[in-house]
């Protein structure tokens, strides 16, 4: 089974969320980066996958060069290949990333599943994945918190090692329930955190990522309808930590505080 | 926010293991009204306290840092916060190897039980180690893991129980109000707190707080990364923080120690990351912690190969991930060293930075006491932050130097080595000169100064035999026989030396021979035109600093002293100068050039250079005059730290070349040559038994046992005098001596010189150590061109200070024999002075 993950760079930040002076972007100049922790969770799927089934995992990002540090983090997890497509600095709306990962999977070999996060960790959005899905006319489901391959049960033409055409069994919890979904690949999935526990990469998976040559794509989509207006921060109203006391005589309040909140 | 007192008599600013620790000894001390103010949370307010890997490796070649490090793991261990794991530096290339015999020096100097094995050795102290990657290691049992954040609790908790603190968390300063320099107040968000004394303790944030009061604290921010690898069942299953010994891997310049499950490992072989004090995220906008910045992976990626050459066995596996990755950040400074004691820009500021895990609690005692009594145990001035000239403190200065220094943290350091970095700050008016006599500079304080003249190479062949090449590219290095033929030189013709990167202060009024004499040692109250050589005192009796004072009139003096040590000096003088104002001092550094002149034949160079009389009768011993050279004013001192016939000559600044010019023009018929501070400092002193400031002087030492106790006490009081009274009742605990290297010859069959810094051991091979618990070590170490021999310098025990007696040297793990020449200042060369006085 071959599949190909779409993830984003995005800033790791604290509790504050640094502004420019301008209000029109998240300040990153003394920021890392990262991957979300849904996309990190649909990396460790796909290895777990491919280990099982067989197959190829490519990770696939739209951004700046640098966000190659991220797909090399997929790479030492235990992706096998990379492709960067390089939309530069700007921050890309919606309907242009679907755009620009669209280019990027060009001339990738069909996947048998395409993941996603369920929606990236910074904006938000969650539309990429279906915009790609419908532009590629696929079925998709999201919001995904369980998934496994299933043989043969759509066409028969999977053998008993998972190679070959199968289907996907995938299933997400809503509050009446666990939602269960069979969809036949090719398909697109979006996953969410709690699919399972992604895996630290090994030292010896980084070293190999690091040598690792990416797949570079220039692409420059076009703006879709999304625009962002500004940001800004909520007013800080959070009340800090309250003291309740100290040994003992902190007790009661403690019972009080968690009576409050039904634990008790 | 908390309530937080009006008045304090001290502030403390940061609850970092060093803040903390300053409360705490500054309570035992006896203060009542201490505040210590943290922006941060308790207990881990997140600087660098909170991040750190904790573990203490005890030897350091520099016997001030091992000093503070073994104090803090005392207080570390008494608190119950101490772990002892041990711990092994390893070395992979031969050149290392030489190095931990270098380290085995100075683990017996400063008295800390170490070994070096064999690689087999290493593999079962720690099993996961590839042995066959290595060539030795440096074993020192005692190397321990430390919790500096429950420390620092424990440090706060006693504190308070002694009604001696108020801490207020979570609390920002804002501002250090000053009034005419001198500290006022600590504003802060939760309100004021007048008192007279800040201690900034605030680590990476020092130059920031130390800005609000218009005051530099020259230190910048640095990363150093490392990552947590794991889990690891081997480690797991030890059911322990940790049970196998940390493992430097000092090649590779990287550590790896045992962290629960994982196995950290951390790099100083990166490239230097520096950050700004002002552009370190908040709290808030921190993903982890202030100092704890995002991982930059690139950096540590060469790190990890070598990581895993020697940790394979437990790293290559596919469970055992990076589960933590930080840059996390320390302090930097322009030598390494750490910041302390009052800042010379602004009155009641004290610094207490730059100071690493392994000398928090150290460091804390030694402010503390500092803030109590004026100075403390251990002699601090190479942490003193007074020991910074202007252009150092300088932001430039510091990343220049803390970008090259970083990667020395774990690399093989001569003890000569020069900085590469922010050279040519100062030039002598000479230099166009020395430049074409193809001068070798080593820096002093921002000032280059010849060290030898690659132009005096033909020397080598007049003096040949009487000079000893260096066989071993160590001993060699940083060094040049022409060093001696210099000397050789001076001493049979004349020499001409730099000597412009003295501090001079002018000191005058109606009130300066008073303050003088409650500066110094000796007695300075002599004709006009006297120069006098004088200790001056620490509080406590030991050497603060020694220097020459001239009389240049009824109220006029000039006080001269070393380049390196300058920069303290004047800050020591600046701060005691009367309040009344009835004497000034004047820093003339820049505008005075000095020329030594000295050797058999110096009168009669400068009898040609002058129409003034300079005969004995007319400028004797220990005399100064203003004289004309070539139509150029210059002030002669009759005075000689090399003990030769001759002066040294001060003129205005402008008048440096031309000076230069005459006396070589002079002196070109009498063979003249110029030699370097090769001659000066080294050869020339040590055959003159001439001791140095923080070499064979420092605060641990008193003139009594320097052999510089004067004849008489001056009736004048000054300070350290009542110290001085007692040490000259009692007898010396030990005594500055003078020996003599008797067999070079080292086990591969070539001679050997040791350099400074080693133990002193007797035949049997036992420490030498006194009765004040100070262990015997070379404080200085030179060739002896005119005596033929190699003169160590060494304070010995009285049953060991006779001269005659047999002892032996530790160098590069072998032992040589030598033997005490001389017991106190009576110099081996010329020993009646017959030569300087003539």
């Amino acid at each position: 089974m071959d599949i190909v993950v779409c993830i984003k760079r995005v800033p790791a930040f604290g509790a504050q969320v640094p502004l420019t002076d301008d209000g029109s972007a998240v300040d990153t100049r003394h920021l890392g980066f990262t991957i979300g922790p849904h996309e990190e969770c649909a990396v460790e799927e796909a290895v777990r996958l491919t280990a099982k089934y067989g197959g190829r995992v490519t990770v696939l990002t739209v951004g700046p060069q640098d966000a190659g540090e991220q797909l090399r983090y997929a790479l030492a997890m235990g992706a096998h290949q990379g492709v960067l497509v390089d939309t530069g600095t700007t921050e890309l709306d919606p309907e242009a990333t679907a755009t620009a990962v669209l280019a990027g999977l060009a001339d990738e070999p069909d996947p048998d599943l395409l993941l996603f996060g369920d929606a990236s960790a910074d904006a938000g959005h969650g539309q990429v994945g279906v915009r790609v899905a419908l532009a590629r006319g696929l079925p998709v489901v999201g919001g995904i918190t369980g998934l496994d391959a299933e043989n043969g049960s759509t066409d028969g033409n999977g053998d008993a090692a998972g190679n070959g055409a199968v289907s996907l069994r995938a299933s997400r919890d809503t509050p009446d329930g666990t939602e269960v979904f069979r969809l036949p690949v090719p398909a697109v999935v979006a996953v969410k955190e709690g699919l399972n526990l992604p895996r630290y990469p090994t030292l010896p998976g980084r070293l190999k990522a690091k040598k690792a040559a990416l797949r570079t794509v220039a692409c420059d989509p076009e703006p879709g309808g999304l625009h962002t207006v500004g940001l800004r921060r909520p007013a800080d109203d959070r009340a800090g930590a309250i003291p309740l006391g100290r040994g003992a005589d902190a007790a009661p309040a403690v019972v009080d505080v968690l009576a409050e909140l039904g634990k008790v | 926010m908390t309530e937080i007192p009006e008045r304090a008599d001290v502030v403390v600013v940061g609850a970092g293991i060093v803040g903390n620790s300053v409360c705490h000894h500054l309570a035992e001390l006896g203060w009542r009204n201490i505040v210590l103010i943290e922006k941060g949370p308790l207990p881990d307010p997140g600087g660098s306290t909170g991040h750190a890997s904790n573990f203490i490796f005890p030897v350091d070649h520099s016997r001030e840092i091992t000093a503070l490090t073994t104090d803090s793991m005392r207080q570390y261990e008494k608190l119950g916060t101490l772990i002892t794991c041990g711990g092994v530096e390893v070395a992979r290339e031969p050149e290392r190897v030489e190095e931990l015999k270098r380290r085995m020096a100075s683990a017996r100097a400063w008295g800390v039980d170490s070994e070096l094995i064999e690689p087999r050795r290493v593999a079962e102290l720690v099993p996961f180690v590839d042995p066959d990657i290595l060539l030795a290691g440096f074993w020192t049992p005692s190397v321990a893991v430390v919790d500096p954040l429950r420390a620092g609790a424990l440090m706060r908790e006693q504190a308070i129980a002694d009604g001696a603190l108020t801490v207020s968390a979570n609390t920002a300063v804002t501002g250090i109000r000053t009034d005419r320099g001198r500290v006022q107040a600590v504003c802060t968000d939760a309100g004021d707190v007048e008192t007279p004394v800040v201690v900034v303790a605030c680590g990476v944030w020092s130059p920031r707080i130390a800005r609000l009061a218009g005051a530099q604290i020259p230190l910048t921010p640095a990363v150093h990364q490392m990552m947590d690898v794991g889990p690891i069942p081997e480690l797991e299953s030890t059911g322990t923080a940790i049970a196998y010994p940390i493992v430097r891997d000092m090649d590779a310049l990287m550590y790896e120690r045992q962290s629960g499950a994982d196995l950290e490992i951390g790099s100083y072989a990166h490239r230097p990351i520096l950050h700004e004090p002002d552009e370190i995220p908040s709290l808030e906008a921190a993903a982890l912690s202030p100092t704890q910045l995002p991982f930059t992976s690139d950096d540590f990626d060469p790190q990890l190969e070598q990581a895993l050459e020697l940790f394979g066995s437990i790293l290559d596996r596919p469970d055992a991930g990076v589960r933590h990755a930080i840059n996390g950040l320390l302090s930097l400074t322009p030598d390494g060293a750490p910041v302390l004691g009052p800042s010379p820009e602004v009155n009641g500021l004290w610094s207490a930075a730059a100071v690493w895990i392994k000398e928090g609690p150290g460091v804390g005692r030694m402010v503390a006491e500092w803030l109590t009594h004026g100075d403390c145990e251990f002699d601090m001035h190479g942490a003193d932050i007074a020991r910074f000239y202007p252009h150092q403190r300088t932001r430039e200065h510091v990343r220049a130097r803390a970008n090259e220094g970083f990667n020395k943290t774990y690399g093989i350091v001569h003890p000569r080595e020069q900085w590469e970095s922010a050279r040519g700050r100062k030039l002598s008016p000479f230099h166009a000169r020395e430049r074409e006599a193809g001068a070798v500079f080593f820096e002093v304080g921002g000032w280059e100064r010849p060290h030898w003249y690659e132009s005096n190479r033909g020397l080598l062949d007049e003096f040949g035999d009487r000079i000893h090449e260096r066989p071993h590219e160590w001993d060699a290095r940083w060094w040049s026989p022409i060093v001696e033929a210099e000397h050789l030189a001076l001493r049979q013709r004349a020499a001409m030396i730099d000597l412009t990167a003295f501090a001079q202060f002018d000191v005058r009024g109606p009130g300066a021979l008073d303050y003088l004499q409650r500066m110094t040692m000796a007695q300075l109250d002599r004709p006009v035109g006297r120069l006098c050589y004088t200790p001056v005192l620490t509080p406590g009796g030991g050497f603060r600093s020694d220097l020459t004072v001239v009389r240049l009139g009824e109220h006029h003096f000039r006080v001269i002293t070393g380049g390196a040590d300058g920069a303290r000096d004047r800050y020591w003088f600046e701060s005691h100068l009367p309040a009344d104002g009835s004497a000034s001092l004047v820093d003339v550094t820049s505008a005075v050039c000095t020329l030594g002149l000295w050797g058999p034949k110096a009168r009669d160079v400068l009898a040609a250079a002058t129409e003034d009389d300079v005969s004995g009768e007319a400028l004797p011993f220990g005399t100064a005059r203003w004289i004309a050279v070539d139509g150029i004013p210059v002030l002669a001192l009759r005075v000689s730290y090399v003990g030769d016939l001759g002066w040294e000559l001060h003129a205005p600044f402008e008048h440096g070349q031309a000076l230069w010019d005459a006396i070589a023009e002079a002196g070109s018929p009498h063979g003249i040559v110029p030699a370097g501070i090769g001659v000066y400092g080294t050869t020339g002193r040590l055959e003159k038994g001439y001791r140095l400031m923080g070499a064979e002087l420092d605060g641990e030492y008193d003139p009594v046992e320097a052999g510089l106790a004067l004849p008489k006490v001056k009736a004048a009081d000054f300070i350290g005098k009542d110290a001085y009274l007692a040490a000259r009742e009692g007898t010396p605990a030990a005594t500055l001596c003078t020996l003599t290297v008797d067999d070079h010859t080292s086990a591969d069959g070539i001679a050997r010189y040791p350099q400074g810094g080693e133990p002193i051991v007797t035949q049997g091979g036992e420490r030498i150590v006194d009765r004040k618990g100070r262990g015997s070590f070379v404080t200085s170490a030179g060739p002896a061109p005119s005596l033929d021999g190699y003169l160590l310098m060494a304070y010995l025990p009285p049953e060991f200070a006779v001269e005659g007696t047999s002892l032996q040297v530790e160098y590069m793990a072998e032992r040589y024999p030598v033997t005490v020449a001389r017991v106190g200042r009576t110099p081996l060369f010329d020993p009646e002075d017959t030569r300087m006085k003539a």
